[in-house]
């Protein structure tokens, strides 16, 4: 068993607070999903058949360990030690098959034969729909009209693997309203139907689970940072943050390392004065969204506020509790790229590395050049995805 | 007296609750939507606070939350509506919402407004029941306000007692596995469900919501409870009644009762 999904993360409670931050604020029709989920996945995480089966397809299915990649040119630019964490080489092009491997199997142990899910940017419901395909089960993904059209790829590549796209049409028909419609379907079906959540959001258990099953980044970069450097630690994550599953994975073994620089990077869209913006520290303040009380963008009146980013899978209002409390505490920093930034990062890395990062991972890129890192330091940024989704969004702007 | 206790201890059967949201189908409509419930014959009434992510609402629900706030509706533009609203109404209100509108608002604020304005209860869906006893339990109450949970066909018979020990007033029991609005009627698989929780003898009373759309199928719930709630059902009627509210809301009560 690796440490991986064993170690509790951020002194999370029993009830799923990390400070004031946390908790599950569902209604009594979730409640029985919820709480069979909560009493369970420890439980189930913890039992070595589920272990041999979960290393395995790491292993064999997703493509792990994926490199730490030296990016030499880009080092050279910035004056530092540059890597990048390759979960863009995941199979299906992005860390969030990571969260999706551990919850179907998860999911068969409790014997549910439907899956249901949000998505943005379309990676977590391609993982989605890959992992039903796996253990033939039927697959059902809730997606904002609006990224279904601007993330036309993926909704194709679901449609391939044997899901359903049901678009979500209410607000700003983004990941918010894609959630609330795949929370609707849950509260529909509540026997059979397992809700994979595809961030640290949504009401405890789901915000600590997803963390565990994506802390597998930052425990293979500790032991390639050995190979490598000969020291474990770096001085630098960044990562970008919609939910912050990504993030969390990247931070997770290096929270209680007060050397390591905690940076993430969220979205702020035209800038975050703009009124269009998903810079959710910058704007929000503590609120409840999707069952946990977070930081979220929200009217005086406790109405949330419609984001907007460049980025479907970093266009949502809340962060996860995990992050709320890392900023609250100070433990991480918090900074927020423009669209306009993230695509010229975006190709930047295309042509200085010759990787073509998704639209998320281009805003950890941006904040490179206000890093200003020392060139014995060492900066490792988590390569979230690939870029292939977002080529129609970069052609437009090259 | 709490009037919603009131209502369920002077003995009347069929108790009709309805709901409706705030600020809908126009702004200046909470008033005189409450107005014409009382006169027409609602037993209870709950008003829906409009909110932006109504998680556990289907699409009728969802709309009027959404054109609500669109007319301005906020939980302060409420409390003005409802300021004198006990002149006249002397029907058990509850405000129903969900926490985040609240507790921007401050939650003892909210409740002391509460208490001003002459609510009698509150139903917040989100509010798990381990927040409730530990912070707001003593603030609700301090205001003399009844808190409504909710219990659905997954409810345990062991969450089913836990909860009854913790309620006043009423248990709003919800008659199917959905969101609200749902067409389903009342099937046999409910009535074995509410047939469970009759046998429990339960300390508190219980009114069927969800589903519950004409006379039919508020009979068939009063059999198996004090009463029923009409959520969706009430919104199409004021939907299609938007201009002339009063005669539409009476003639869908009495095709009711
Ligand atoms: C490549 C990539 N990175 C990041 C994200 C943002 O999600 P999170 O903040 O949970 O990592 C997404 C979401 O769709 C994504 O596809």
């Amino acid at each position: 068993m690796t440490e991986t999904t064993t170690k509790p993360a951020f002194g999370v409670t029993e009830r799923g607070y990390y400070g004031d931050f946390g908790g599950a604020y569902i209604p009594e029709m979730l409640y029985p999903n919820v709480e069979e989920l909560r009493q369970n996945y420890l439980k189930i995480m913890a039992e070595p058949d589920f272990q041999i089966e979960f290393q395995a397809l790491l292993r064999d299915f997703v493509g792990r360990p994926t490199p730490l990649f030296f990016a030499k040119r880009l080092s050279e630019k910035y004056g530092c030690k540059i890597y990048l964490k390759r979960e863009d080489l995941c199979h299906t092009g992005a860390h969030k098959v990571n969260n999706t491997v551990g919850q179907i199997l998860i999911a068969k142990r409790l014997k549910k034969q439907r899956i249901v899910a949000e998505t943005g940017a379309g990676q977590h419901g391609v993982a989605t729909a890959t992992v039903c395909a796996l253990m033939g089960m039927e697959c059902i993904i809730y997606m904002g009209e609006l990224d279904i059209e601007r993330q036309a790829p993926n909704v194709a590549r679901m449609q391939m693997l044997g899901a359903e796209v049901r678009p979500a049409k209410s607000g700003s028909k983004t990941l918010k309203d894609a959630t609330n419609e795949a929370m609707r379907h849950w509260i529909n079906n509540p026997v059979d139907t397992h809700y994979i959540i595809g961030s640290v959001v949504g009401p405890h258990p789901y915000p600590d689970m997803v963390a565990r099953f994506q802390a597998v980044i930052s425990e293979e970069i500790k032991k390639q940072l050995v190979e490598k450097e000969g020291r474990p630690n770096p001085d630098y994550v960044l990562a970008c943050v919609g939910g912050g599953s990504n993030a969390a994975g990247a931070f997770y073994h290096f929270l209680d390392e007060p050397s390591v620089r905690l940076i993430a990077v969220e979205a702020a869209g035209r800038g975050i004065d703009s009124g269009h913006s998903a810079a959710t520290t910058a704007l929000g303040k503590p609120g409840i969204l999707h069952g946990s009380r977070t930081i979220l963008m929200q009217t005086n009146d406790g109405q949330v506020v419609e984001p907007y980013s460049i980025s479907a899978g970093l266009d949502y209002p809340g962060i996860g509790p995990i992050h709320a409390h890392l900023f609250k505490s100070g433990r991480a920093e918090f900074y927020a790229a423009t669209d306009q930034e993230a695509l010229e990062a975006s190709l930047e890395l295309s042509r200085t590395e010759g990787i073509i990062p998704a639209l998320e991972t281009a805003h950890a890129l941006a904040y490179l050049k206000n890093l200003n890192a020392k060139p014995h330091e060492i900066v490792v940024i988590n390569l979230s995805g690939r870029g292939d989704k977002d080529l129609n969004t970069y052609m437009k702007h090259l | 007296m709490n009037r919603i206790t009131e209502v369920f201890q002077n003995g009347k059967a069929n108790l009709l609750n309805v709901y409706f949201t705030a600020g809908y189908p126009n702004l200046n409509d909470t008033a005189t939507v409450l107005q014409a419930l009382q006169d027409e014959g609602a037993d209870l009434v709950e008003i829906g606070m409009p909110y932006s992510d109504p998680v556990a609402d289907g699409e009728t629900i969802q709309q009027s939350n959404q054109q609500a706030l669109e007319n301005g509706m906020t939980v302060a533009v409420l409390f003005e509506q409802l300021q004198n609203v006990r002149d006249r109404v002397t029907l058990p209100i509850l405000l129903m919402g969900y926490l985040n509108p609240v507790v921007q608002f401050g939650v003892e604020n909210f409740c002391k407004k509460c208490q001003e304005v002459g609510v009698d209860g509150l139903i917040l869906p989100d509010m798990p029941m381990d927040v409730y006893l530990d912070d707001y339990k003593t603030i609700f109450e301090k205001y003399g306000l009844l808190n409504i949970f909710l219990i659905t066909p997954q409810t345990s018979d062991a969450r089913v007692r836990q909860i009854d020990g913790v309620s006043q007033g009423f248990i709003y029991m919800v008659s199917s596995a959905s969101v609200t609005g749902a067409q389903s009627g009342v099937s046999a698989g409910m009535e074995a469900y509410f047939a469970r929780i009759n046998a429990m003898g339960l300390h508190n009373p219980r009114l069927i919501g969800f589903g519950i759309k004409d006379r039919d199928t508020f009979q068939t719930a009063c059999q198996h409870a004090k009463g029923a709630i009409i959520g969706s059902q009430f919104i199409r009627v004021l939907q299609e009644n938007a201009h002339d509210l009063q005669p539409g809301i009476g003639a869908f009560l009495r095709s009711v009762k």
